[in-house]
């Protein structure tokens, strides 16, 4: 089968993320070798897959872990974990 | 629903013995056990609440719960899909409480089978390192932002923060197929959104290398 640009639009997530089946893996590959607009959507798709992974663009706000240990040892310091078997 | 995402047994024996250490009454030592886990909580949180004092109190409660809650964690899961699935139930009750919990319509962007990507072919790669710029930064948060809830929640849980297809069905409590193809539906919606963006910001960059200075927009 040949595949037409749509077709590779609707298998972009799966080929980046390496799960197509690998006769579709190859026919989206044999198109991309020759579509210069599929491989520049794929590509800037992969790039922004890997930019908001970077811890960086979701940030902890500051002190953030502070203030959770801080409010942590207020409740260590009196309770321990609850026994198996006690509500919901 | 899908089977838990597989435990790998070297990740989990320190935390195991972390956690028969705090049940036998080390209570100090759940600090140690959550570290690693702040960051991933945050965006959680974050994915759900859009604000971020209300995620730190997400996040804060959660952790709370989960040292509470210590001994029902069975270990049959990741512990830190435990605790991400204890920060989305405590997201959503909060927003359930207040009413902001949304229902969004995906039909129609589910069933359309239609959609175009931004097409760009000069526009290539944006390192990393712009991620230094704060314009990049909110405009990829602005971007994750605007998206449907649901289509936010799984962006969070599968790109951001890096989980597997199957922990992202099982925390989601939905199929597979249906993260793929939510996931898909996202990162286009993304790709669309963005790409104009990013190829100002790319063309920006790559002119300062040339004049040896960063004026940026």
């Amino acid at each position: 089968m040949v595949l037409n640009c749509r077709h590779v639009w609707d298998r972009i997530s799966e080929y980046i993320d390496d799960t197509l089946d690998p006769q579709v893996r190859a026919e989206v590959e044999r198109h991309l070798a020759h579509c210069e607009i599929c491989s520049a959507i794929i590509d800037s798709t992969r790039n922004i897959i890997i930019l908001m992974a970077d811890e960086r663009v979701f940030e902890l706000p500051l002190d953030f872990s502070k203030r959770l240990h801080a409010r942590l040892d207020e409740v260590l310091k009196h309770e321990g974990p609850e026994p198996l078997g006690i509500g919901p | 629903m899908t089977s838990p995402a597989p435990v790998d047994p070297r990740e989990t024996a320190s935390e195991q013995e972390l956690i028969a250490s705090i049940l036998a009454g080390h209570r100090e030592t759940f600090h140690l056990l959550i570290q690693p886990y702040e960051q991933q909580l945050y965006r959680t949180a974050f994915a759900l609440m859009k604000n971020e004092a209300e995620a730190e109190d997400v996040v804060q409660d959660a952790v709370l719960k989960a040292y509470r809650k210590l001994a029902s964690f069975r270990g049959d899961s990741k512990f830190s899909t435990w605790l991400i699935a204890i920060t989305l139930n405590e997201a959503r009750g909060r927003l359930r409480k207040e009413n902001r919990a949304t229902v969004d319509s995906l039909d129609a962007h589910e069933n359309s089978g239609d959609f175009t990507p931004a097409a760009l072919t000069d526009w290539r790669e944006v390192p990393l390192a712009a991620l230094e710029r704060q314009e990049l930064r909110e405009l990829i948060q602005s971007a994750v932002a605007e998206l449907p809830d649901a289509y936010r929640e799984i962006v969070t849980l599968r790109d951001v923060e890096e989980l597997s297809v199957n922990e992202t069905a099982e925390l989601l409590g939905i199929s597979i197929s249906l993260v793929k193809v939510r996931l898909h539906r996202a990162r286009m919606m993304l790709q669309k959104k963005l790409v104009p963006h990013l190829k100002l910001v790319g063309k920006t960059a790559s002119k300062a290398r040339m004049f040896g200075r960063l004026p940026w927009f």
